[in-house]
């Protein structure tokens, strides 16, 4: 019985990891890419003058909330909200924010919320900053990172779905894969280099248990962001389908009255004592922001909001409240929600890893990779398989056409996808600066370049087109900073010697992944060599036929 | 689940059945677990709701997981078919206390 389990579990898992294989290797690549969208954002929009430290150094905290309160009773006098940010250090994005400004108008009659607007304003002396140079038009490295789920040339519902499907397929693939795995921790420490498929499978196993939990945690929350699209059942059964009915839903769960602001004006208690009293509480800097706000029927109040990144609910950072008229502290609203609320916060929060610090980001980072490796030695395990069983069967004179087109789609998903991505990277130096669709012509270059790749496996004997492919994508991530340095100023040349840690560290990783990929080429070069040399290489991808 | 070799079309019908009974009976077995699961939840209803959603696929994957380990794909059915009954079943009548008690 226990046999039978491992065996039907082995089937599933072979299976469920083919058909979703190739999408969740896009996902992971571009979802991996999406832990430094706001880095890889700033690389791209090389224009963009970057605050390297703190605005307000020097500048009395009480000082400057003086300025701002001035500001806003000349901008918008009658005002739904105030909100004062004061300079800190923000990690989504992650950069300094200097002194900011926002109000919310009073809604005219009939509308739920008023029109809002901000300005940027000088610490010091309060004057208005002139906004900065225009970047290009770039998709960013959020348009990486929302490629992730949101995919691309469809729509978003369709996509969400899609990936939706194949992240269950990839649940179902790592729970029968632990399944079927006898004893994980031996197989852990099992590895027999250059045994072929042995190799493969060791390889597979040695990655995905590595990164176990990572693996299982970003598939079971990537299923909670989209939770009612994906299983709608019990809200639709309890509350009803219809978007008033779903709207009601929202409200219910998130404890949401209506909408409905008294007009505010210049506190009459100071706010910099407040701040300080934060600041005695949460730390010196860790105060974002200041907020002023009258719900209906109760008094005018200030929130002091402290920086997001303290906890695992990032985006409901720790608050105080304060009586705007008596300067008494106020009981702190409950956070909506409860439990199921705060579970479900968690689980974004995991999953995006924006509370982490550097190392934490770039653990994450190579958590990613690992992901990627784990599907790539999945993927070529399956046909380093196949290639074997119909050899043995004596039909290797016949090509099999499933096989060779899974091992064609393997080429041009784990050799060429990062080519193509890198290609991402070259259209934002290369295409002119005022063309039109300029964001849209660096995802159609992505994508161009990905499709070549597989032209390019379908057109070259198997083993050339992964040697040559992996060659081309370290010659094209080589390459990125040469362009960067030829068509900007924000080289290494110049952002090594003035600390700019972000620009450099773009333009180095840029380097270690093409060492990456020369490294896997030459492994998997090797494997071509008659027998005898044969060496694994853990991320790249080698099938045997090559050999013959 | 058998080797390659044993490629007939009998067993070809039996896969395909099995992993309908696993992909769509499983998800109208979890869908009623959903449902349930939120009436039962000592919470708040929008948070049970909440709790069930988020749990459920964990249900989806014990149910698929389920449906290929069992021994046929009849069987595989048959659970999928009267658990769905049985789940939908239990919810209609607790929604129906509810509304009795409520009214």
């Amino acid at each position: 019985m226990k046999e039978h389990l491992r065996q039907s579990m082995a089937w599933l898992h072979t299976w469920v990891g083919l058909v979703a294989g190739w999408l969740l290797f896009f996902v992971f690549v571009t979802g991996t890419a999406g832990y430094f969208q706001y880095e890889i954002t700033r690389w791209m929009e090389p224009e963009r003058t970057m605050q390297l430290d703190n605005p307000g150094e020097g500048v009395a905290t009480g000082h400057m909330l003086e300025l701002a309160l001035q500001r806003l009773e000349q901008v918008a006098p009658v005002a739904a909200s105030w909100r004062i940010t004061l300079p800190h250090e923000a990690m989504a994005p992650r950069e300094w924010r200097g002194l900011e400004i926002r109000w919310e108008e009073m809604p005219l009659p009939g509308h739920e919320w008023g029109a809002s607007g901000s300005e940027k304003l000088d610490p010091a002396s309060g004057a208005l900053l002139p906004a900065g140079p225009e970047p290009r038009e770039t998709a960013g490295g959020r348009g990486l990172y929302r490629m992730h789920y949101a995919l691309h040339y469809m729509s978003y519902d369709w996509a969400i779905r899609i990936v939706g499907i194949a992240t269950m397929l990839m649940l179902l693939a790592i729970v029968s894969g632990v399944i079927t795995h006898k004893k994980i921790f031996k197989d852990f420490f099992t590895f027999r280099p250059g045994k072929g498929q042995r190799s493969w499978l060791d390889a597979h196993n040695a990655v995905s248990v590595m990164a176990l939990p990572f693996f299982l945690m970003i598939t079971y929350s990537g299923l909670v962001f989209f939770l009612f699209t994906y299983m709608p059942a019990g809200r639709d059964v309890l509350y009803g389908t219809g978007p008033a009915e779903q709207s009601a839903y929202y409200d219910e769960l998130f404890e949401r009255g209506e909408h409905k602001h008294e007009p505010i004006g210049k506190p009459a208690v100071a706010l910099a004592p407040l701040v300080a009293q934060a600041e005695a509480e949460w730390g010196a800097g860790r105060v974002a922001s200041v907020t002023i706000e009258r719900h209906e029927g109760e008094p005018p109040e200030i929130l002091v909001a402290q920086v997001p990144g303290g906890s695992l609910d990032f985006w409901n950072p720790a608050t105080l409240r304060f009586h705007a008229g008596t300067g008494e502290r106020l009981e702190p609203e409950p956070r909506p929600g409860g439990s199921a609320g705060l579970t479900q916060s968690v689980m974004f929060n995991l999953h995006e890893g924006l509370f982490a610090d550097i190392w934490g980001r770039w653990l994450y980072f190579v958590a990613g990779l690992l992901g990627c490796a784990m599907i790539g030695t999945g993927l070529v395990l399956w046909s380093v398989k196949r290639r074997r069983h119909h050899l043995g069967s004596g039909r290797e004179g016949a090509e099999h056409f499933g096989v060779r087109l899974v091992e064609a789609l393997n080429v041009a998903t784990i050799a060429g996808l990062p080519l193509a991505v890198a290609a991402y990277f070259w259209a934002n130096r290369l295409l002119p600066v005022d063309i039109a669709d300029r964001a849209a012509w660096e995802f159609h270059s992505l994508f161009a370049v990905w499709l070549g790749t597989l032209f390019y496996a379908r057109a070259r004997p198997l083993a050339r087109a992964w040697v040559e492919l992996l060659w081309g994508a370290c010659a094209a991530y080589a390459l990125v900073p040469v362009i960067n340095a030829l068509t900007s100023d924000r080289h290494l040349g110049q952002t090594l010697p003035s600390g700019d840690w972000v620009l450099a560290g773009f333009d180095l990783t840029m380097w270690a992944l093409a060492a990456m990929f020369a490294y896997t080429a030459i492994k998997v070069r090797r494997r071509l060599a008659p027998a005898g040399q044969a060496v694994q290489a853990a991320a790249g991808a080698m099938p045997r036929k090559g050999v013959a | 689940m058998k080797k390659e070799s044993t490629l007939t079309p009998a067993y070809c019908w039996s896969v395909a059945s099995r992993v309908a009974a696993a992909a769509l009976g499983g998800y109208a077995l979890t869908s009623a677990a959903t449902v349930l699961m939120s009436l039962l939840w000592p919470a708040p209803r929008a948070q049970g709701v909440l709790w069930a959603t988020m749990i459920s696929f964990t249900v989806y994957t014990v149910a698929v997981i389920w449906a290929f380990h069992t021994r046929s794909a009849a069987r595989a059915w048959t659970g999928m078919v009267f658990g769905t009954l049985l789940l939908s079943g239990i919810s209609w009548l607790l929604w129906l206390a509810e509304r009795g008690g409520g009214a």
